[in-house]
């Protein structure tokens, strides 16, 4: 397991895709924590359901998770996916034949990357978000105890992400496809299934466990539940993540890696 | 320790309506360069991913040495294989990508230097395969395959996108591991390419054994080809077709097909003809492969009495004989 590991963490790192990927990740996240914290501290006094004070400061590191997601999934999704689509695959499994412990190895290899990734995105909506929040709202808390654990449990929910992106992968191999439903559940299907499952009462509890959801769950801020209270608690919150990944990974061993390789 | 053989046996693959390996059974020895020929298509391919455990059979099995691949704790240091020319990521450097693959055979980051270098590939450590040539790739390959140093090494067309001078290096190469004791396989599409470097040969086509000899046996069966030049053209034409002698015009003269040079001088001396020219051409084993594979087998001509057993030290077909 041991050289199966450092075979899968070297196969990441002798390639260029992930810190390209990382830049991209923190250019963007200055850049929405920065509007997100001037849409709060802009705000009039009786901006009605606009946060404030230390719940506007943790809605606003909390798009490292919320918008930014989508930057270890597929980073997560290219490990898996650029072995087949570079049929680098047949070395692999000529060399790990155990599939299982193949799959195993990817999955537990992007986690240094994937907390690296999430230190990159706390820095990036700290640097976007807390001037403005200290200069012109309530503060950027960065001393609450609160706001700090979100952040720190921001890094954990991108390690997990990345995780979960290796099992999606996997159950997707074809790399287009892969990204292509990435970009589309992150960036419209999910934003728009919580926006539309909160208006539902009985259906809101059903938003939780949609993976973002869940994920804002473990920060236990969310941009799309500001008026906060109806988050999974985290315990919960961080069961739905490793289901997701440990759900997605079997089922593509059960395909994908069932199947003749070439 | 004897390097492992390498056993197929009874190796039956179906894809969809196609049966793509048909009951397929050959042993490859140690010590020596198994040469496995068949058109493109045969089924040399899947079936060296059954016998690698990427590609499940429908039926028979396949081992490495005393099990299958997959059931030897640690394959990749028994086996060195390079399946295709273009799988590695283009982004990686050579070097990077030898290093991915080094701590699950075992091998030092040192090794991997060593091994490019062995391949000729040392000036290129540092560029990403992205910017290799199809020949550069095939000398990638073949290092991956070599990383482990390991008893057999199963190479899939190896020479393909070679220049000449790599296709001389390859064989110079596969006829060394064989004289240090390993178990060479190497598939190949074109007889020529391996003829000058293998000991035995295994053809196939369509998923089928067609011949299992050692390269000398073959050569038994291809029959002798003579190139005549006779001034009287017409009555030379009249001669071969008296002895039933299949002739095939060539500048001048005439290629005859299954005799001898001492066969047609007689033959001649007894007719009277005058003879300017007759040389003994070389068997024509590629038209033999030809004949082996076409998509009905005809039986080897009469003239060169078909083997009852394969002679040893070929690889023994475990059932049936040729077809």
């Amino acid at each position: 397991m041991r050289s199966a590991l450092l075979a899968e963490y070297r196969k990441l790192v002798t390639t260029r895709i992930w810190w390209v990927l990382l830049i991209a990740m923190a250019g963007y996240l200055v850049f929405i924590a920065a509007a997100i914290a001037a849409s709060f501290a802009f705000a009039p006094a009786d901006g009605g359901s606009v946060p404030v004070g230390e719940e506007a400061a943790r809605t606003t590191y909390s798009v490292i998770n919320s918008i930014g997601y989508v930057f270890p999934l597929v980073i997560g999704s290219l490990a898996m996916t650029t072995e087949f689509r570079h049929k680098t695959i047949t070395q692999s499994l000529l060399v790990e034949p155990d599939r299982t412990r193949f799959l195993v190895a990817k999955v537990l290899s992007v986690v240094p990357v994937g907390l690296l990734a999430g230190v990159v995105g706390v820095l990036a909506v700290l640097l976007g978000g807390a001037p403005l929040l200290a200069l012109q709202g309530d503060g950027a808390y960065l001393a609450d105890r609160d706001v700090v654990m979100s952040l720190l449990l921001g890094v954990v929910a991108i390690a997990l992400w990345a995780m979960i992106g290796v099992g999606f992968g996997t159950l997707v191999p074809n790399q287009v496809a892969a990204i292509v439903v990435i970009l589309a559940f992150t960036q419209f299907v999910e934003p728009v299934a919580r926006l539309a499952l909160s208006q539902v009462d009985a259906l809101s509890d059903l938003a939780n466990f949609l993976p973002g959801g869940a994920a804002d769950a473990l920060l236990g801020a969310s941009l799309f539940a500001a008026d906060g209270g109806d988050l999974l608690p985290r315990w919960a919150a961080a069961l739905v993540l490793i289901g997701y990944a440990i759900g997605f990974a079997a089922l593509g061993r059960l395909t994908t890696l069932r199947r003749d390789i070439g | 320790m004897t390097p492992p053989s390498l056993v197929v046996d009874g190796l039956t693959k179906q894809f969809g309506p196609l049966r793509a390996v048909d009951d397929l059974s050959f042993q490859v020895r140690p010590g020596a360069v198994t040469g496995f020929l068949g058109p493109n298509g045969a089924g040399k391919t899947t079936t060296l991913r059954m016998l690698l455990g990427l590609t499940r059979p429908t039926a028979g099995r396949t081992l490495v040495g005393d099990r299958p691949y997959v059931d030897h704790p640690s394959p990749g240091r028994v086996v060195g294989a390079a399946l295709e020319a273009s799988s590695f990521h283009p982004g990686r450097t050579g070097l990077g990508h030898l290093e991915v693959f080094a701590p699950q055979v075992g091998v030092s980051r040192a090794r991997c230097r060593a091994v490019l270098e062995a391949v000729g590939l040392d000036h290129a450590a540092r560029q990403r395969v992205g910017g290799y040539s199809m020949g550069m790739r095939q000398r990638l390959g073949l290092a991956t395959a070599l990383l482990a140093d390991p008893p057999v090494i199963v190479l899939d067309e190896p020479t393909n996108g070679l220049d000449p001078e790599g296709i001389k290096w390859i064989r110079g190469l596969l006829r060394q591991f064989a004289a240090e004791g390993r178990t060479v396989l190497v598939s190949s599409h074109l007889l020529r390419e391996v003829e000058a470097s293998v000991d035995d040969v295994v053809i196939i086509a369509q998923g089928r054994l067609r011949h299992a000899s050692s390269l000398t046996a073959l050569r038994e069966q291809a029959s002798p080809a003579t190139y005549v030049v006779a001034p009287d053209a017409a009555a030379l034409a009249d001669l071969a077709r008296s002895h039933g002698w299949r002739t095939v015009p060539e500048r001048d003269g005439l290629v005859v097909d299954g005799a001898t040079a001492p066969e047609i001088g007689a033959a001649a001396y007894r007719s009277g003809l005058e003879l300017h020219e007759l040389t003994r051409r070389d068997v024509d084993i590629e038209e033999l492969f030809f004949r082996l594979t076409r998509a009905t087998p005809v039986p080897p001509p009469a003239a060169s009495p078909p083997p009852a057993t394969p002679p040893s030290p070929g690889p023994a077909p475990l059932k049936g004989d040729d077809r």
